[in-house]
C-alpha cells in the first residue's frame, strides 16, 4: 500500500515540475537538468558493475550507444506503424507508447549486448578487463559509424522527441530504487562478496562468472534506456557521443562521487555535468580546470568525497577498490 | 605483389612508431602496475615541442633542412617531453605514494598561469597567474592539506585520465586548437630498391625507431640503472629493501618513456605533418593495445605489438574498408586477451590465494 502511495505522488510530482520547470528555469537550464538525469542514470548503472561487483568496466558508453540507436531507429523506422496502430489514443499516449517501446528495446537490445560482451570478458581481471570493456566499445562505436540505414558517419537525424523532464526523471527513480533494492539483496550482497574478496566468494559457493555476468548485463540495461532517452531528446546522434571519452567521464563520476555509494555516483553525476557546464564560459581552459580538479580529488581524497556512505541503511564500509 | 610490399613496409613504419609509444606504457605498467593514459599526451606534447623547436628563427636560418636540424629537433623534444614526464611523476603520480611537496602550489601554479593567460593575453600576466597560484598552493599546504597514502590503484588510474585530459585541453589552450603542419626537417629523395618505392622519410622513421629500440634495450640490460629498473618492475617493495632508490628508477622510467613518445611524436609527424593538441589520444591508446598484445610489462612485447598493430592497421586500410580501420586493433586484442590473457611475449601471473 505504502509503495503504491510513493509512486502515486512521485508520478504527480513529476507531471506538476514537467508542466512547470522549462517556464520557471529557461529552456538552457532544463537541458542541463535532462543531461544531469541521464548521466544519473549511466553512472548509478555503471556504479553497480564497477563499484557493487567491483569488476572495472571503461565501455559503459558502448551499451549506452547501443540503446540510443536501437531505441532511435525502432522509432524512426517503426513508429508510424506503431502509431497506426494506437491511433484511437490521444497524441501524448501515442507518444508514451513509442518511447516505452523504444526504451524495451534498447533495453533488451543493450542487455544482449552486455551479454554476449560479458561471457568472454568477465573471465579476465582488473587492467585486462577494462581494457577488452574500452575496446569492446570502441567496436561498438566503429561499428555503428558503418552502418548507412542509421546514418553512420552523418550521424542519426530525424528522430522524434519523445523523451522530457517526466521521464528521463521517472526512469532516474526507477533505476535508483532497482540498484538500491538489488544491492540489498541476496543478490546484491553476491556482487559484493565478488568485490571483496573473489575467490573466497567462490568457496562459500557463489557462482562468481553467473553474478558478475548479471550484474554487468543489468547494468548495461540501464545504459541502454539512458540511451534511448538520451536519442529521443536531442532528436540527434553521433558516433562521436559515444567515443570512449564518455565511458571516462561516467568513470569519473562514480570515482568523484565515491565507489559502491548510490548518493556517490548521484552526486558524481551532477557535479561533473553541472561543473561542465559552468566552466563552459572558459574555453579549453573549463577543462584544464575540471582535469586538475580531478586529480586534486584523487591526491587528497581518494576514496571518493563521499566514500562508501550511504544515506540509507547504513553498512560496513566498503573498502576501496583495488 | 608490388603494392603488398608497399604496404609492408609502410606497415613496418607505421608499426615501429607504435612500438615506440608502447614501449613508454609498458615500462610505467611494468614499475607501477598503472595505464598511464596520459602517455598518448606525451606523444602529442613531443611533436609540438619538435614544431617549436624548428621554427625557432635561428635554427630555421643556419641549419634549414639538414641532418644537424633534424638531429637537434629530435634531441631537443625530447629532452623537453622526458622533463614533462618527470613533472607527470612528480606532481600527479607520487604524492599519496611518497611523502611529496609542493603538489598544491604546483597545480594552483598551473591554473594561475591558465587564467593568466585567458584574463592577461601577456607573458607578465601568465607569469603573475602563476605566482599567485603558487602561493596560494604552498599556504594550503603549509595550513595542513596533504596528500592522503594512496591505497587503491583505481584512483591512480583516475589520475591518469585526469592528466590526459589535462594536457590535451592545455594542449588546446597553449598550442591553439587549430591544426600545425610539422615542418621538413629532413630532405625528401625517393630511393628505387627493384620496383619498390621507397621514399627517405619511412626509411628514417624505421632506422631511427629500430636504433632507438637498440639503446633502450643496452639501458634496460646492460646498466646500472637499467637493472635497478628491472629490480622494481620485478617486486617494488623488495627493490627497495635492497636499497634501490625506487622513486628514482620511477622517475627514471618515466622520462625514458616519455623521450621514446616525443621521438615516436616527431617521426609520425614527418610521415604526417598534421599536428594538433588531440593527436594523442587514438596512437595512445592503439600504443596501449600493443603493449598489451605483447605482454604487458615485456619490452621485446611491445616491439612485437607494435609492428602488429602497425602491419594490421595498414593491411586493413589498403586492402580493405579503411572506415574499419580504428577497430581492427581493439578486435586484435579481444581475440588476443580471450586466446591468452597474459599477452605474446608476457608471463602468466600466478594468483596468492
Amino acid at each position: 500500500m505504502k509503495k503504491w502511495v510513493f509512486w502515486l505522488v512521485a508520478l504527480a510530482a513529476l507531471a506538476a515540475m514537467e508542466s512547470s520547470l522549462r517556464g520557471l528555469i529557461g529552456a538552457y537550464n532544463y537541458q542541463i537538468v535532462i543531461l544531469v538525469g541521464i548521466n544519473i542514470i549511466l553512472a548509478v548503472s555503471l556504479n553497480l558493475i564497477n563499484g557493487y561487483t567491483g569488476q572495472f568496466s571503461i565501455g559503459h558508453a558502448g551499451f549506452y550507444a547501443v540503446g540510443a540507436y536501437t531505441s532511435a531507429s525502432l522509432v524512426f523506422y517503426g513508429g508510424p506503424a506503431i502509431r497506426g496502430a494506437t491511433a484511437f489514443l490521444p497524441q501524448i499516449a501515442q507518444n508514451a507508447v513509442l518511447l516505452l517501446a523504444g526504451i524495451f528495446a534498447a533495453a533488451i537490445a543493450a542487455g544482449i549486448a552486455g551479454w554476449a560482451v560479458g561471457i568472454p570478458s568477465l573471465r579476465l581481471r582488473g587492467d585486462y578487463l577494462a581494457i577488452v570493456t574500452l575496446g569492446f566499445g570502441e567496436i561498438i562505436r566503429v561499428l555503428i559509424l558503418n552502418i548507412d540505414a542509421i546514418g553512420g558517419s552523418r550521424g542519426f537525424s530525424g528522430i522524434p522527441q519523445l523523451s522530457n523532464f517526466f521521464w528521463v526523471y521517472l526512469v532516474v527513480l526507477i533505476t535508483v530504487v532497482t540498484v538500491h533494492n538489488l544491492v540489498n539483496s541476496s543478490y546484491g550482497r553476491a556482487f559484493i562478496s565478488i568485490r571483496d574478496d573473489e575467490i573466497a566468494a567462490e568457496a562459500m559457493g557463489v557462482d562468481t562468472t553467473r553474478y558478475k555476468v548479471m550484474s554487468f548485463v543489468i547494468s548495461s540495461m540501464f545504459a541502454g534506456i539512458a540511451g534511448s532517452l538520451f536519442g529521443h531528446y536531442t532528436m540527434y546522434l553521433h558516433p562521436n557521443s559515444f567515443l570512449f571519452t564518455t565511458s571516462f567521464y561516467l568513470i569519473i563520476m562514480i570515482v568523484i562521487g565515491g565507489l559502491g555509494s548510490i548518493e556517490g555516483a548521484i552526486l558524481g553525476a551532477v557535479l561533473v555535468t553541472v561543473l561542465l557546464e559552468v566552466f563552459r564560459e572558459f574555453g579549453a581552459f573549463r577543462l584544464v580546470n575540471f582535469s586538475i580538479l580531478l586529480v586534486l580529488i584523487m591526491i587528497y581524497r581518494p576514496q571518493g568525497l563521499l566514500g562508501a556512505w550511504t544515506l540509507f541503511r547504513p553498512r560496513k564500509a566498503a573498502p576501496a577498490a583495488k | 605483389m608490388e603494392t603488398f610490399l608497399q604496404q609492408v613496409i609502410n606497415g613496418i613504419s607505421q608499426g615501429s612508431a607504435y612500438a615506440l609509444i608502447a614501449l613508454g606504457y609498458t615500462m610505467v605498467y611494468g614499475v607501477l602496475r598503472l595505464i598511464n593514459f596520459a602517455h598518448g599526451d606525451v606523444y602529442m606534447f613531443g611533436a609540438f615541442m619538435g614544431y617549436y623547436l624548428a621554427n625557432i628563427p635561428w635554427i630555421e636560418s643556419r641549419l634549414g633542412t639538414s641532418a644537424a636540424s633534424a638531429v637537434f629537433v629530435m634531441l631537443g623534444a625530447m629532452i623537453l617531453s622526458a622533463g614533462l614526464g618527470i613533472l607527470i611523476e612528480q606532481f600527479a603520480y607520487r604524492p599519496g605514494r611518497s611523502a611529496t611537496r609542493f603538489t598544491l602550489a604546483f597545480w594552483f601554479g598551473v591554473l594561475g598561469a591558465g587564467g593568466g593567460q585567458l584574463v592577461g593575453q601577456t607573458f607578465a600576466s601568465v607569469v603573475l597567474g602563476a605566482v599567485v597560484g603558487i602561493a596560494v598552493g604552498a599556504v594550503l599546504e603549509w595550513l595542513g592539506i596533504r596528500p592522503v597514502r594512496q591505497e587503491s590503484r583505481l584512483a591512480l588510474l583516475i589520475i591518469a585520465i585526469g592528466v590526459s585530459l589535462f594536457l590535451e585541453n592545455g594542449g588546446q589552450q597553449a598550442f591553439g586548437a587549430d591544426p600545425k603542419f610539422f615542418p621538413q626537417i629532413i630532405p625528401t629523395t625517393s630511393l628505387n630498391i627493384g620496383p619498390l618505392n621507397l621514399d627517405s622519410q619511412r626509411v628514417i622513421v624505421l632506422l631511427v625507431s629500430l636504433a632507438l629500440m637498440v639503446v633502450l634495450t643496452v639501458i634496460v640490460q646492460y646498466t646500472k640503472t637499467g637493472k635497478a629498473m628491472r629490480a622494481v618492475s620485478f617486486n617494488l617493495d623488495a627493490a627497495k629493501l635492497m636499497g634501490i632508490n625506487t622513486d628514482r628508477i620511477i622517475a627514471f622510467t618515466f622520462a625514458l618513456g616519455s623521450a621514446l613518445a616525443a621521438a615516436g611524436g616527431i617521426l609520425v609527424s614527418l610521415l604526417y605533418p598534421r599536428i594538433d593538441p588531440l593527436m594523442g589520444v587514438m596512437p595512445g591508446l592503439k600504443a596501449f593495445v600493443a603493449a598489451v598484445l605483447g605482454g604487458i610489462g615485456s619490452i621485446p612485447g611491445a616491439m612485437i605489438g607494435g609492428l602488429i598493430i602497425g602491419m594490421a592497421e595498414v593491411m586493413a586500410v589498403g586492402y580493405g574498408q579503411s572506415t574499419y580501420r580504428d577497430a581492427i586493433a581493439f578486435v586484435i586484442l579481444v581475440l588476443i586477451l580471450l586466446l591468452r590473457p597474459a599477452g605474446i611475449m608476457g608471463k602468466g601471473m600466478i594468483e596468492k590465494v
